[in-house]
């Protein structure tokens, strides 16, 4: 086991070193500079700029030296905020957006658990159709037309919590955790539905049943646990966008999340704190990769992993 | 002779799409203390049926019970409520499954699995319960029980996984197991084994043992008494020697005559004709005769009634109606009746030509 985790370790950083070399290309590969809004500059001025950013120098140099940082951790200035260092910018922003993304992953998979189950314990009933129904919704209703719901009656007709910012300990966190809940919720409603009426209807739980035993264990201690497998593998890739922000929903809220900020670094060409983002939206992912391929091997014991022959 | 279950005029049916399923038409049989009792019959036939509806483990949507009752301690098992019957589950009654690969919580040690019902239905101590659990590992022949109550499913063989989920059902004493073709997913030589198994323990506690097959080498050498099904009824029911050496049934004639035979190596191996019944439209009488060589007119207009052919020895067919003619069985069965004396065909010892 030690082995294996060794041998993964260093997988994602290989992996995460070549995320860094192509994120890095491709974006050189962009038409326009970080500079190209910089439109009074003259001639000597430009220089200049392209001297302190070290963009005056070839692109493999370039590349060598951001690599050298990144190996030290240090994901280079930003050009767009006055030479704010990458890793403050990102360190300010994070925070929103992890708090966000959890509570909605726990809160979203803990009720779409309960509805699956409900709606697979209870088959072809009111509870079912309800739940399935309430499923459908949370996936075709795009986030914001529910942001924007919750905003308006929860927040701003019965004034129960704060319309919006960052600025309310945690109920300024309340709504768009709820709001980024309906995806992880549905799906896992989805997902645990399908599951569990598949593993209700295998031969063990026929054993269990014959064994004496309760709908309630059977249920939760022979049947849930078979059924999770095929709902970690979306969850994990899902946990990762959520945490690492989701741009509408922060737009929405007017939360300084990094969703927000990825994109206005976009707009704006600015090229550190693109690779910045990048690599941390692919480490997060690779990370619960990761998380998720352990999981596997709590929830099953036929995927023990072990270190392989190698 | 205590009878220790009666199922009389028991019906199921099953609502499916395509509308009602009589699955179980009229099914009696009691079970005796301490007996084997073997329910044979062909895929369909309403064995497995039959067996599930004691247990009530069919699902409830779609299953109905349509008449009779299940009397087991003074008790209609039809009528009780779920909680009764998760008491009788795997306390009184329990079950062996056909295939040992899909029957246990692959998610489970089965430490676990075997403590189960032990908890449940003993009240014991986790520790005492844990004792009991390697004391039937070991009964059931799981070597270094002690250590592998820990492992889960996937690191036994199938024959060891079988033995596993015969300790499970073991693991109450149950006064009745009910045991769904328990070895028909195994290679013949773990059958042997597991068969052998059966037989001891159910000596050891003596327990009575319904025992569900479409082998009939399997009957040969576990069973007292068998019922043959066919359609979702009992055609046939006698001790193992009447109905392998007196068979009165065409059906039974039928299964018999499709057992394939050492001496008979050269031969054709008998097929009976033709498909089950369907059961969404029952024939209205009796569900073989379409296929059988043997029917007569009464045989499509009327079911048969039970004729008694011996006090423990019963068959559903109009050929034993007084008034019916005398047939002749096929050869081979005739061969098997020259040895079983009261019947027909009996001669003495010595042999010669009937």
């Amino acid at each position: 086991m030690v082995k294996y985790i060794g041998k993964r370790i260093v997988y994602m950083f290989i992996t995460l070193f070549l995320i860094a070399t192509v994120s890095f290309f491709l974006m050189q590969s962009l038409p326009g500079s970080p500079i190209a809004s910089y439109s009074k500059l003259n001639e000597t001025q430009r220089a200049i700029v392209e001297k302190k950013y070290g963009i005056d120098k070839p692109k493999p140099v370039q590349y060598a030296i951001y690599m050298k940082n990144l190996a030290k951790g240090d994901l280079g200035t930003s050009f767009a905020f006055k030479g704010k260092s990458v890793n403050d910018l990102l360190a300010s922003r994070i925070k929103p957006s992890l708090i966000l993304g959890a509570q909605a992953m726990v809160f979203g998979t803990l009720v779409g658990i309960l509805l699956g189950m409900l709606a697979a314990l209870k088959q072809n009933t009111f509870w079912d159709y309800g739940s399935t129904f309430f499923a459908i919704l949370g996936i075709s209703i795009p986030s914001f037309v529910f942001a924007s719901l919750l905003q308006y009656w929860i927040a701003s007709q019965w004034h129960l919590l704060p319309v919006g910012l960052w600025n309310d300990g945690w109920k300024s966190s309340v709504l768009p955790s709820l709001a980024l809940a309906m995806g992880p919720l549905a799906l896992s409603a989805r997902f645990i539905r399908t599951e569990m009426i598949e593993v209700l209807s295998s031969d063990y739980i026929t054993l269990a049943k014959a064994k004496g035993a309760n709908g309630f264990e059977i249920a939760f201690k022979h049947a849930f646990r078979n059924a999770l497998i095929p709902l970690i593998t979306v969850l994990g890739p899902l946990a990762a966008g959520l945490v690492t922000g989701s741009l509408v929903v922060e737009q929405i809220f007017a939360i300084p999340g990094i969703g927000e900020q990825f994109v206005s670094s976009i707009m704006v060409n600015d090229h550190a704190t693109i690779m910045g983002t990048t690599l941390l939206f692919s480490a997060f992912l690779i990370f619960i990769i990761f998380i998720v391929d352990i999981l596997y091997g709590v929830i099953d014991p036929r995927i023990r992993l072990s270190g392989g022959k190698g | 002779m205590t009878k220790i279950l009666q199922v009389k005029d028991l019906e199921l049916s099953f609502h499916t799409f395509a509308g009602e399923v009589k699955a179980i038409r009229g099914v009696n049989f009691d079970l005796i203390k301490g007996e084997t009792l073997a329910i044979v019959g062909e895929s369909g036939s309403g064995k497995s049926v039959t067996t599930k509806s004691i247990m009530r483990l069919l699902p409830q949507s779609s299953a109905e019970y349509k008449n009779g009752e299940i009397l087991f301690e003074g008790k209609d098992l039809t009528k009780v409520s779920e909680k009764t019957m998760q008491k009788i589950r795997g306390k009184d009654i329990s079950m062996i499954f056909q295939d040992p690969m899909t029957s246990l919580n692959p998610t489970m040690t089965i430490g676990k699995q075997i403590m189960e019902p032990i908890l449940k239905h003993q009240k014991l101590s986790k520790s005492k319960a844990l004792e009991q659990t390697i004391n039937l590992l070991n009964l059931v022949g799981i070597p270094n029980a002690e250590s592998r109550y820990k492992m889960y499913p996937h690191q036994f063989s199938g024959g060891q996984r079988q033995r596993i989920v015969i300790a499970i059902a073991l693991a109450c004493n149950p006064k009745i197991l009910i045991a769904d073709e328990p070895t028909t997913a195994l290679d013949v030589t773990i059958q042997a084994q597991i068969l052998e198994l059966m037989k001891e323990i159910q000596k050891k506690i003596d327990t009575s043992i319904i025992f569900i097959t479409h082998d009939l080498g399997v009957v040969a050498n576990v069973a007292d008494r068998v019922a043959v099904m066919y359609g979702g009824k009992i055609v046939e029911i006698g001790t193992v020697d009447e109905i392998f050496y007196n068979p009165q049934h065409p059906y039974t004639w039928g299964l018999l005559s499709s057992m394939p035979s050492m001496d008979l190596a050269d031969q054709k191996l008998y097929a009976i004709p033709g498909t089950p019944p369907d059961l969404l439209n029952p024939p209205k009488g009796d569900a073989f005769a379409l296929r059988s060589e043997y029917a007569m007119k009464i045989d499509m207009e009327r079911q048969p009634p039970f004729f008694k052919v011996s006090d423990t020895h019963y068959a559903a067919t109009w050929l034993l109606h007084p008034q019916a003619p005398e047939v002749e069985p096929p050869a081979v069965i005739i061969e098997r009746m020259k040895t079983f004396p009261g019947s027909r065909y009996y001669v003495e010892q010595t042999g010669g030509n009937a």
